[in-house]
């Protein structure tokens, strides 16, 4: 025993010289191979805000071409090249545009820039954390994802252009590397890189459950975790859950494509050929593909979320309304989403009564999403809203959820599906409910916590000018898309001049290629911001917003291990916020009650007699006193 | 100095090392579920049944793996008395064990191939998961090798013990997880094969 806890004792000093001394670390172990959270989220958040600006590029691209289809841009012939010849988008490059532009924005910008940005900052500094459970895994966390962007943008490199069957990647399109230019080699790379990037989102997400349990402060008791953290924490318990499933039919597909077998492929005919594949079944890809699939668009949305409920009570300076039914509703939604795939698949043939199914357990979801809405609106009622940056992102967030929301009840519905599926209507559904959503939640973010990652404070009017245009212009953008699905326009098509019923819808895309450019112009004073404040900006202190939680006890300059001293104690929850008879309108999650005697309330002391004796004892006093008065 | 040893306690901490292992395992089990539930999806669908009597290979490496996890089960038992020879002996039989399991799944494929004719490629699918199945475990057999032998070179080198325990629990961890694994694949089969 005792050499036990000797060698115990040489291997805690052995670590603790790890973290003490190391202050003068190379530049390559503190600002590349770095393994302290804080700066992993940094390079999270760099590397997805560089994705998600080439995504958006990738969109004005095919915008143009949707806007002016009979138009020629020498322009873009001289950008391009070949993937433009004549000054227009050719067909097949319009297919590899939409679709690296749907992967990454899911899953390069919107899950791993999210998730990896906001649980990597916010996990070890909310719970009262030194690091991840894992610093090792959490820095090849952010390599795997790094190498998989390189890969992704590489397959614009190859000759016959990136991958181009849709981010969905259906087979037989993306399992014979024949079957167009974009099933060749630029799906063979986007299949690479998605292997690197699942390998990241499962370390990652590892790490993000296993820090959670196991790592919290003393007194931080699940019930006294901010929502951000339930929110990235079931976010990452449905990555680990649903991300297997897409390697299952990814390794399936591999297969397929490169090995011969059959999974998915049956009676093809190739440029008159007869393959030889027989009895596969490519709605097989579908069901693998959308147990993932439809969790990953929670996985999308639910940290941006956590985001925008703390942000909101934070500059509403209350406390945000319904804590538990958040979290419940949270939970329903993690639970709710691994029996909604079907809804993706409503006309494959699926058996109506499946059908039927699927679309009831899609429409209780309107329940907690519902409870969320009714929250977060009852948390800004009457509030002392404070209109920064950060908070006018998260009522955008909620703004979008409602409107976006709302479409989901059309689409959920297995009947209008026969009519909706794969048109503009859809388009427009994901893009304000998951894409703008999830985006402003992230953009709130990362006004609310720059101060934390970076020590400075970004402009607040370049930021207001940000909000503003980007809000108008998604709404510009994605409206009218509704009407256009309505009439039947579908998705992913080229050009609709061949179509006559569609040529009048010609107008409406011109308008909404402006706003899309308008929205891009917007998202350069974000960029312009976000760059010059780490530099030239005003110095933040070290609670820049008043706010309750443990990340804003820790100094403005990054140490390794956060606190300097002892990890503080929580005591309370984190939303005491305009406490009635406390002295200022916060109390930090650090302050116990022994302090606060005349704001504490009986409900304070559910699960402590004791506390509340002495409450009573002093309630009775200050009655006493009064009478004396 | 108290303070000093809490301070430097809440610095290091290998549980939660640890249950990030038990949390990989579960990744790991959500990709066999997906891929058996995709066997069921796909046979039940196309009516495709197995239709292969499964190799006796199988058998054996099955009693080969399980032979394995009691070998490891050994070794741990003799790191915990600090019996490091025993330890390291046991480790090595359980290496070899694994390799032994290795070989005789890539035996039972030329077996499958070449005795009973069914291929990867078979255009009848079910036939082709047998292959991934096994395929799939093996890939993390590897693994599980590569994570035996580094704490079979702890043993090597002068480690501390805290630290031989830690290596040794992850490995066994996921050693045991992997027979299990094998053998939910095989009575999978087996179940399935008519």
């Amino acid at each position: 025993m005792s050499t036990l806890a000797v060698h115990d004792h040489g291997v805690a000093h052995h670590d603790d010289h790890g973290h003490e001394h190391h202050h003068n670390q190379s530049f390559l172990s503190k600002y590349v191979f770095s393994m302290d959270h804080k700066m992993i989220s940094k390079q999270f958040l760099i590397t997805g805000i560089t994705m998600a600006v080439i995504a958006m590029i990738l969109s004005i691209l095919f915008r143009i071409q949707l806007a002016y289809p009979d138009k020629t841009f020498p322009l873009l012939t001289t950008l391009l090249g070949r993937f433009a010849p004549n000054g227009r988008i050719s067909a097949d490059f319009y297919l590899s545009l939409v679709t690296i532009h749907g992967t990454i924005m899911v899953f390069f910008v919107l899950t791993a820039g999210l998730s990896g940005t906001f649980a990597n900052l916010l996990i070890p500094l909310q719970i009262g954390a030194r690091d991840m459970a894992s610093p090792f895994m959490n820095m090849l966390s952010y390599w795997f994802f790094f190498i998989a962007s390189v890969i992704m943008l590489s397959s614009f490199l190859v000759q016959k252009g990136p991958a181009s069957g849709g981010w969905t990647i259906y087979p037989p399109l993306s399992a014979l590397p024949k079957a167009m230019p974009g099933s060749g080699m630029g799906m063979t790379l986007w299949l690479v890189s998605m292997v690197f990037f699942i390998a990241s989102s499962l370390i990652g997400g590892i790490n993000y459950v296993s820090t959670v349990l196991n790592m919290r402060t003393k007194g931080m008791d699940l019930w006294k975790m901010p929502l951000t953290i339930w929110a990235l924490f079931l976010t990452a318990i449905l990555g680990m859950l649903a991300f297997p499933v897409l390697v299952a039919g990814v390794v399936l597909l591999i297969f397929d494509r490169s090995f011969g077998t059959s999974f998915y492929l049956s009676d093809i005919v190739l440029n008159g050929v007869q393959q030889p594949y027989e009895g596969g079944s490519p709605i097989l890809f579908q069901h693998l593909f959308w147990f993932l699939g439809h969790p990953e668009v929670y996985i999308v949305i639910m940290p941006a979320m956590g985001i925008s409920s703390e942000v909101m009570s934070v500059n509403s300076r209350k406390p945000i309304f319904g804590y538990h039914a958040m979290v419940y509703s949270l939970i329903g939604i993690t639970v709710l989403s691994f029996i909604v795939w079907g809804h993706h698949m409503f006309v494959t043939g699926m058996n109506p009564f499946l059908g039927g199914v699927f679309m009831i357990t899609t429409l209780i979801i309107a329940v907690p999403s519902a409870v969320k809405t009714f929250n977060w609106l009852a948390t800004l009622w009457r509030g002392n809203i404070r209109f920064t940056p950060a908070m006018l992102f998260a009522i955008g967030m909620v703004s979008f959820f409602i409107s976006g929301g709302l479409t989901g009840i059309f689409l959920g519905n297995a009947t209008l599906d026969i009519n909706l599926h794969d048109t503009y209507f859809v388009v427009a559904h994901f893009h304000l409910v998951m894409g703008s959503a999830a985006i402003f939640g992230m953009l709130a973010g990362v006004y609310h916590w720059f101060p934390k990652m970076f020590g400075k404070m970004m402009d607040e009017k370049l930021g207001y000018l940000h909000f503003w245009l980007t809000f108008i212009g998604a709404y510009l953008v994605f409206f009218p898309m509704h009407f256009m699905g309505l009439d039947g326009v579908p998705r992913r098509y080229y050009a609709f001049t061949e179509f006559v019923s569609m040529q009048r819808w010609l107008t409406v895309n011109t308008f909404v290629t402006w706003a899309a450019i308008m929205a891009a112009c917007a998202q350069v004073a974000f960029l312009y911001n976000f760059i010059t404040s780490i530099f030239i900006g005003k110095k933040a202190t070290q609670n820049p917003w008043e706010s309750n939680t443990l990340e804003w006890t820790t100094p403005v300059e990054h140490l390794h291990g956060n606190w300097p001293g002892e990890i503080p104690t929580v005591y309370r929850w984190p939303y005491d916020y305009s406490k009635p008879g406390a002295e200022e309108d916060y109390i930090p999650q650090t302050v116990p009650f022994s302090q606060t005697m005349s704001s504490n309330l009986p409900t304070d002391f559910e699960d402590n007699p004791k506390g509340l004796e002495e409450l009573n004892k002093f309630q009775s006093t200050l009655k006493a006193n009064e009478q004396v008065k | 100095m108290m303070a000093q040893v809490q301070k430097n306690n809440d610095r290091l901490d290998l549980a939660p090392k640890k249950f990030n292992m038990w949390l990989f395992i579960f990744t790991s089990f959500m990709f066999f579920a997906a891929i058996s539930s995709g066997f069921i999806v796909y046979s039940g669908s196309k009516g495709h049944g197995l239709n292969v009597i499964m190799p006796d290979a199988f058998k054996y490496s099955t009693i080969t793996i399980i032979l394995s996890s009691v070998t490891l089960f050994l070794a741990q038992k003799a790191a915990k008395g600090l019996q490091f020879g025993k330890q390291r002996m046991f480790l090595w039989l359980t290496f070899l064990l694994g390799v032994a399991f290795f070989v005789i799944q890539i035996y039972a494929w030329y077996v499958l191939a070449y005795k009973m004719g069914v291929h990867l490629t078979d255009p009848n699918a079910s036939r082709s998961f047998v292959y991934i199945f096994t395929g799939m475990h093996l890939l993390h057999i590897i693994a599980a090798i590569l994570l035996l032998l580094n704490t079979l070179w702890g043993t090597y080198k002068n480690i501390p013990q805290v630290r031989n325990l830690f290596k040794m629990e992850m490995t066994s961890i996921f050693w045991h997880f992997l027979g299990i694994i094998w053998i939910y694949l095989y009575v999978f089969l087996l179940l399935n094969q008519n």
